[in-house]
């Protein structure tokens, strides 16, 4: 005889039906290194088949296990290994035509988004890692599912200031190519510190180089769930309750998506490759990181003490979740990009979130600096002086961290760049006048950091 | 956990007929009902039955498809799902 939960199934459809929870990813990783040639035609042909015959079922299979278990996977995507060391044995670099040939491929197996038109340069770039860095401004606006990412720096190499003084034009240069669409190219490029080659979330996906032949990584989500639990708390439940709370919310929404998982890797017969238990948001109202702080008690996301209660939700949802899978990975962790949540797009509309708030955040949350729209007249040298600010935060805590932000083109602070669908819309927030441009132009690399004598 | 257990959960206003018609579509499609439970919350009537699809020739998209459609025709709100969501969620 099997026994069922009435109480457990009206908690499960109202989390679904009511608060969002939903399967924001599954992501096929997949190695293309054996996809080399010399001749860049013969690349493509290589990286197209192999994509095709490894990812042609993943929309089918991903809508299969949305009907059995009536839970929505809102995302099926691909990341692959970054693709300047494919595109390095060619005789000829063409890096704007291998991403061509992600476009076509994503296109054709029906994933809104192909991750790991990448470069790790922490240390410094290599050839084809400049060529793939230099053509990232028409790549991006050749192609609409291709993302880019960046990995800038790491806690054992430093910073590279020679690619960050880069990548500070290489954002303006995308962003002005794609103008027309509130430079959405843009929005598909991050820079990374401490970067993670498991990670199932775009922009920032791909197949790092410790990684297997492939595997079904897997992201969830659900911050309409956590704050839903949070505010069924009575208003004076103390902070150990409260972690609780968000613990064992957590441990279900993990432990669906670790079920989800293991299901779609069945079916494709490949290995489960980890869940990336992240509370990512939706501009859906309810789906909202910035609700869960207002859940807790904060008048708005960016009040004194939105970084302490960042800081408990994050650490909360990892130790909730990781009991629930057996391969955690990924960026696992709070996002809070302002463009794709409800709650952060109305603080930031009303100067309540700062530039600097956001700054001060991304020490304690899951990745850093995300979807920020700023003044399409922000010099190069300002936009890299924020990258190394937040590679500085990563480099020294032992994080990851990132900055996607998207310099709009004639638009200024009380304006808005609307993208749509989950990448939102967003206020042009102000960034600082003062300038950065003789610090950046120094170049070179900024140390490693020192392990001891932590103050 | 089993794969082919399913659970269906049926809401909505309180009539003459759900239980019955909900089980002939079940029988139709050879699904062994194992358990019923029923109750009114907050003024609406709610059913939760489990099954058993083990034997039934039909897939399950096939099953869910024809139960969704006797739930449009009585005007109640149905979910079919694996059970194993559920077991996995709340048991560690």
């Amino acid at each position: 005889m099997t026994f069922f939960n009435e109480k457990s199934i009206i908690e499960t459809i109202n989390m679904i039906k009511v608060h969002n929870l939903d399967i924001r990813t599954v992501t096929l990783a997949l190695s293309l290194r054996d996809c080399c040639s010399e001749d860049v035609k013969e690349a493509g042909d290589k990286i197209y088949n192999k994509i095709i015959k490894y990812a042609k079922n993943l929309d089918k299979y991903a809508s299969e296990l949305e009907e059995e278990y009536s839970i929505p996977i809102i995302n099926r995507r691909i990341a692959v290994t970054p693709i300047s060391l494919i595109g390095e044995s060619c005789k000829n670099y063409d890096y704007v035509y291998l991403a061509k040939v992600l476009d076509k491929a994503a296109q054709e197996v029906k994933v809104n988004f192909i991750g790991g038109f990448s470069a790790l340069v922490e240390k410094g770039c290599t050839k084809g890692d400049t060529a793939l860095i230099e053509s990232i401004p028409e790549a991006l606006k050749e192609t609409q599912r291709v993302c880019s990412s960046i990995n800038l720096a790491t806690t054992k190499a430093g910073i590279n200031m020679n690619a960050v003084k880069k990548m500070g034009g290489i954002i303006k240069e995308t962003a002005r190519l794609t103008a027309e669409n509130d430079g959405i190219g843009a929005a598909k490029l991050v820079c990374f510190c401490n970067s993670v080659g498991d990670n199932p979330f775009m922009a920032g996906a791909y197949h790092g180089y410790g990684e297997s032949e492939c595997a079904l990584n897997i992201g969830v989500s659900g911050p309409g769930v956590v704050r839903a639990a949070v505010e069924n708390l009575p208003k004076d439940a103390d902070f150990g309750t409260l972690a609780n709370k968000i613990k064992q919310t957590a441990f279900k929404i993990t432990s669906t998506g670790e079920l989800i998982g293991r299901r779609m890797a069945e079916k494709m017969n490949i290995p489960f490759g980890i869940i990336d238990l992240s509370l990512a948001p939706t501009p859906a109202i309810g789906d909202s990181v910035a609700g869960i702080f207002q859940a807790m008690g904060l008048e708005h996301a960016g009040a004194h003490g939105t970084t302490a209660a960042l800081a408990m939700l994050n650490d909360a949802v990892k130790k909730g979740g990781i009991m629930a899978s057996s391969y955690v990975g990924g960026l696992s962790g709070a996002f809070i990009p302002v463009s794709e949540d409800a709650g952060m797009i109305e603080a930031a509309s009303k100067g309540v979130l700062t530039f600097d708030k956001l700054e001060a955040m991304t020490c304690v949350c899951s990745v850093g600096l995300d979807m920020i729209a700023i003044p399409g007249d922000t010099p190069e040298s300002t936009i890299s002086g924020i990258i190394a600010d937040e590679a500085a935060i990563g480099m020294i805590n032992k994080k990851t961290t990132a900055v996607r932000i998207i310099p709009v083109q004639n638009k200024n602070v009380g304006d808005k760049a609307v993208y749509g669908g989950l990448l939102g819309e967003a206020p042009i927030m102000p960034v600082s006048k003062l300038s950065s441009e003789t610090f950046i132009n120094r170049g070179g690399r900024i140390p490693a950091p020192i392990h001891s004598l932590n103050n | 956990m089993d794969e082919n257990k399913i659970i269906v959960t049926i809401s909505g206003k309180d009539g003459i007929g759900i239980v019955a018609e909900i089980a002939s579509v079940l029988a139709k499609y050879e699904v062994n009902i194992e358990d019923i439970r029923q109750t009114i919350m907050q003024g609406c009537f709610m059913m939760f039955l489990l099954a058993d699809i083990s034997k039934s020739k039909y897939s399950f998209k096939e099953i869910k498809d024809s139960l969704t459609q006797a739930g449009t025709k009585l005007g109640m709100e149905i979910w079919v799902q694996k059970k194993e969501i559920f077991d996995k969620m709340h048991t560690i």
